[in-house]
């Protein structure tokens, strides 16, 4: 029996899919099987992020049709043998799909792998609802913008209220730089505003471009900062004890010079 | 501390400000329409029993900052006078 989490944000663009891919990826590669389930139907883009559009043939819509069996809509990486994408459909529209559907494909999952990533959309209408129904426990992305931070506090009033067991956060697209200039807010600023455990920062890096265009995640080679950051994240999830590296030395510089002043 | 260096606040600070006057008025679970109507209907049964300053009466919602699933219901109801039954 696997565990299940969705990720979500609320707003979109902060990264969500970015993170699904990247983190299914890690956590592959500590020897688990994983599926990575997108579940923005619509507006699939898991797949590309992947590198596996092309070989989709069936869709989660065709399996909780009954179109096809599960195993037939499983599409499974190129690079890593315990890794599955399991696509949205492209053609149907989110209001199609009814919890009760969902919760019982996500159910199928969770008895198959170790663990399950659904990669929610971004809003906090049915697609959304439908995401969540099935989870144990979510993962929510900001970036460390206002509008982001902001939506992600909605959504976890909502997680909350669904009785959604652990909410933890990540930090998406930190620029050290502005941090240290005093212009972006820093992720212990977020981790206090939004009341949550933070189990990961990830910093702002041009590679996720670069990667997004090859249809490889960082974290395949991981040695982009945001690819090192992606898989201590994995490593987090899966229970190992990872310190948060070189970001937070930098704010203890920061402190210390801030505390030298205000003496 | 930044402020008095370089006589403007800092962009970061700005936005953690800004952050959290948004949020606490985005956490507020119940919305002031239902307020109201909670409030009209309360005066009707308190009315049935005791004289009240139905004017003066005052009802929030606040959710606790710490945990969010918390909050209290204040309402404040000025006396005038006990009625016998």
């Amino acid at each position: 029996m696997g565990k299940v989490y969705v990720v979500t944000s609320g707003k979109g663009g902060v990264g969500k899919t970015t993170t699904t891919a990247n983190l299914g990826v890690g956590l592959a590669k500590n020897g688990n099987s994983v599926v990575l389930m997108d579940a923005d139907i619509g507006l699939r883009n898991l797949d590309v992020i992947l590198g596996l559009e092309n070989r989709i043939v069936y869709n989660s819509m065709d399996v909780m049709e009954g179109t096809c069996r599960l195993k037939q809509a499983l599409i499974k990486d190129k690079r890593y043998d315990k890794l599955f994408l399991l696509p949205a459909s492209q053609t149907n529209d989110k209001m199609d799909v009814s919890t009760e559907m969902m919760k019982k494909l996500v159910a199928e999952l969770k008895e198959k792998f170790d663990y399950v990533l659904i990669d929610c959309p971004a809003g906090i209408e049915q697609g959304f609802k439908n995401a969540i129904v099935g989870a144990d426990e979510a993962l929510i992305i900001t970036t460390p913008e206002i509008s982001s931070i902001r939506d992600a506090d909605r959504v976890i009033g909502l997680l909350a209220a669904s009785e959604m067991g652990e909410i933890k956060l990540i930090v998406n697209r930190v620029k050290m730089k502005l941090i240290n200039e005093g212009n972006m807010l820093h992720m212990d600023d977020i981790v206090d505003i939004l009341g949550l455990d933070i189990v990961g920062v990830v910093p702002d890096d041009e590679e996720i471009v670069i990667s997004t265009n090859r249809g490889e995640p960082v974290t395949v080679k991981a040695v982009s900062p945001s690819g090192k950051a992606y898989m201590n994240i994995a490593g987090r999830i899966v229970g190992e004890d990872i310190p948060f590296l070189n970001i937070d030395e930098k704010r203890s510089f920061a402190s210390k010079f801030k505390n030298f002043f205000s003496r | 501390m930044f402020e008095k260096l370089f006589g403007r606040k800092k962009s970061s600070a700005v936005a953690k400000d800004r952050l959290k006057l948004v949020l606490i008025h985005d956490r507020r679970l119940i919305s002031n329409t239902v307020l109201n109507e909670m409030k009209d209907e309360l005066i009707k049964v308190i009315s049935k029993y005791i004289k009240i300053e139905q004017e003066e009466i005052n009802i929030q919602f606040d959710v606790e900052t710490e945990n969010r699933n918390r909050g209290a219901l204040i309402v404040n109801v000025p006396v005038k006078d006990i009625l016998k039954k």
